[in-house]
């Protein structure tokens, strides 16, 4: 009897959960922020400065997000997540969307009930070694102790190549980023292994950054975006169009210093874009000016990148995979119109 | 060996002489000679921990503090031999203070202060009056008004943004000082002869002993809020706080099921025959000799919870250690985790220290043994 009468509690308060969504984006307007989930330790991807202020790839993104909603940037709540926390703090609700260096897979997106939208960032797993050590290709591992980070696809990954490729390996599982970083370079291991986005910020801070490579093998894709609850296919636009929108900037050219001269230029397809010519924000529920806040406030992809991951950085990272479509790499916005 | 053979003047006999005993006897070489050379393998033991006393000392001491850097650049330290303490001077409103408004953070700095300051005062007996609790919820009350803001032209600053030194005061402070009444009834409850109550505390203090305290701090953060209605979610800090008295409440009222067990049966009867109900009885007799037994595990459970606050890291709350760790995460300081680890562990141990320390001397100011 107490049982059922708990059951029944139970079922109330779930269905009571499910049925009680209006719209995120009616949310998001009437709380007054946007609630982004971020990770909170990857260093150009989201990690606070020495003054608590948010910094990184995927924290512009969220802010190019709050940027599309409210014409203001900076009305948005930061949660750090942890890689457990993340999913379920999304399905309850407590955050309105989740840039959190989470890679794309069929799992997450069926079973979990989650929607990626565009790609934000192209990563994929690799290894850096001693140059001393002579080896060239990951294929010449056999044997290796290999140090690497617990609890994520890449110890997964790492043992997946070595079988396929049949050679032998001794993973020395090491928690802490900070920690693995000092275990490779004090030599307690012949290689690292991590998303080569990582590798290059491990390497740029080695005692002697010259006497390491990274081997050109890229052993796993890791499509990483933002992601959104399944069941509400208007925020899923607005999220997946703003991070195009950030794309399609770099592509037409359009900086956060030059928006305001490209508000006069003759290109109907910009004039579309930065909203001189009205529909694509009314068609998403936002303002007119979304994308022109978007590139005022945050920039556009290159900019982003560049501040962020790019070779000015401690990471010095190359576009890669992360270029334009048209300059060689995977980002492509389909056409606003 | 010389042997000192002046006479002394006693007021007891000048005529006998009064040899003081050797110098090898008594002094400091005597304790020498009787504690750490008494024979050969103490002797051996103690020439061998003098000398890796001698190898590892010195260099640490030069590594720390001589060939130490305090606030330059990263870089500098790189190239440095010695102990990099930038790591903690250039971050270190950040450690502290984490996401709070830069610009705002005299105001934890001084609720910190502040409630220091009333710790300090509590721990004379002689202060424990009315005034004292007056203070107590005056200074809380003008802390969460500094931390929160929103009134007196402060501007607001919501709970989800306190982090650092601050969170980790008001975890232990809040979770220590709630647990602990808390623990007092549950004891009395699972003595209670009323099988409702009795039961309902055995349930709840073997269920939660039962669990890790990182798995109540999971349920708190991921379980429970799949559970509310949309839209209601309660505070992060306010969940992780919940979990850590639930947690600490369920070992402190066993260690109080411990001093009313050790309570003769006579004192109950004595308080009973003069009158007194339950209320009297447990207020008057029972507890003041129960609580007094169990100071020293109490004591214990309280250290132990104090350093258990940061454990919150797991759910990405960011109280002191996880700040420091932020910290160590940046290119630009990774690789100084040993000096990190220790400023954190010298806070701690401050913390811990203290306690510890305070419990001594409560135990002898209470100690009625003749």
């Amino acid at each position: 009897m107490k049982t059922a009468t708990w059951i029944l509690v139970f079922t109330v308060l779930l269905g009571w959960t499910m049925n009680a969504s209006a719209g995120t984006l009616d949310e998001v307007k009437s709380r007054g922020y946007l609630t982004v989930g971020v990770n909170g330790q990857v260093f150009g991807f989201s990690m606070p400065d020495d003054k608590g202020v948010w910094k990184g790839l995927d924290v512009d993104t969220a802010r190019a997000i709050a940027a599309a909603v409210f014409g203001d940037a900076s009305k948005i709540k930061f949660v750090p997540l942890t890689a457990v926390q993340r999913l379920p703090a999304l399905q309850s609700k407590e955050v309105d969307v989740l840039c959190r260096n989470t890679t794309q897979t069929l799992l997450r997106e069926t079973t979990n009930g989650l929607n990626f939208v565009h790609v934000n960032f192209y990563d994929g797993q690799g290894f850096m070694v001693p140059k001393k050590l002579g080896v060239k290709s990951a294929k010449e591992l056999s044997g290796a102790t290999v140090c690497v980070l617990p609890g994520t696809t890449t110890e997964l990954n790492a043992a997946d190549f070595f079988r396929k490729n049949n050679l032998q390996w001794k993973p020395v599982v090491i928690e802490q980023n900070a920690e693995l970083n000092k275990a490779f370079f004090s030599g307690r291991c012949d290689c690292l292994t991590s998303d080569v986005s990582q590798l290059a910020g491990h390497r740029a801070v080695a005692p002697n950054p010259q006497d390491y490579i990274i081997l050109p093998e890229v052993i796993s894709k890791e499509p990483l975006a933002p992601v959104v609850r399944h069941g509400d296919d208007q925020w899923f636009d607005i999220v997946n169009w703003t991070v195009m929108a950030l794309i399609q900037a770099e592509e037409f050219g359009i900086t956060s210093q030059n928006v305001d001269e490209m508000l006069k230029s003759p290109d109907p397809e910009i004039q579309r874009f930065l909203g001189v010519t009205p529909g694509l924000g009314a068609a998403l529920g936002l303002d007119d000016k979304w994308a022109y806040n978007i590139v005022k406030q945050v920039g556009n992809y290159g900019e982003i990148f560049e501040r962020n991951v790019g070779p000015k950085t401690p990471l010095a990272m190359e576009r890669g995979l992360n270029a334009l479509w048209n300059k060689g790499g995977l980002m492509y916005a389909a056409p606003f119109r | 060996m010389n042997r000192p053979t002046n006479i002394q003047d006693s007021p007891v006999s000048n005529s006998a002489e009064i040899l003081k005993p050797p110098v090898t006897a008594v002094g400091p070489i005597g304790w020498l000679r009787k504690n750490l050379f008494n024979n050969a393998l103490n002797s051996l033991l103690t020439l061998l921990t003098l000398a890796f006393l001698w190898k590892t000392v010195p260099p640490l001491l030069r590594w720390a503090f001589a060939d130490a850097l305090w606030t330059t650049p990263s870089a500098l330290c790189r190239q440095n031999d010695g102990a990099c303490w930038s790591v903690i001077s250039r971050n270190i409103r950040f450690i502290l203070f984490g996401f709070y408004p830069y610009d705002q953070q005299w105001r934890p700095t001084a609720a910190v202060i502040l409630l220091l300051g009333l710790i300090f005062f509590s721990r004379d007996r002689k202060y424990w009056t009315k005034g004292l609790a007056y203070a107590w919820i005056a200074g809380l009350t003008v802390m969460g008004t500094l931390m929160a803001g929103g009134v007196f032209g402060l501007t607001g600053v919501e709970s989800s943004l306190w982090g650092g030194l601050p969170l980790t005061l008001l975890l232990a402070v809040f979770g220590l000082t709630a647990a602990y009444p808390l623990g007092v009834l549950l004891a009395l409850g699972r003595q209670s002869r009323m099988p409702a109550v009795k039961v309902l505390c055995i349930v709840y203090i073997e269920l939660i002993r039962g669990v890790p305290l990182i798995s109540l701090l999971f349920m708190a953060s991921i379980i429970f809020p799949l559970f509310l209605p949309a839209g209601i979610t309660i505070n992060k800090i306010l969940r992780a706080q919940a979990a850590i008295i639930l947690f600490t409440a369920a070992y402190i009222a066993e260690v109080v099921r411990g001093g009313l067990q050790a309570i003769p049966r006579g004192q109950y009867e004595a308080a009973e025959s003069l009158g007194l109900n339950y209320y009297l009885t447990m207020r008057l007799v029972v507890l003041p000799q129960a609580l007094k037994i169990v100071i020293p595990p109490t004591v214990s459970i309280l250290i132990s919870a104090f350093k258990d606050t940061s454990l919150v890291v797991i759910i990405a709350l960011y109280d002191v250690l996880k700040t420091t760790q932020t910290v160590l995460s940046n290119p630009e300081w990774m690789g100084f985790s040993r000096e990190a680890y220790l400023f954190l562990a010298l806070l701690y141990f401050t913390g811990c220290f203290s306690m510890s320390h305070y419990s001594r001397r409560l135990e002898r100011q209470l100690s009625t043994e003749h």
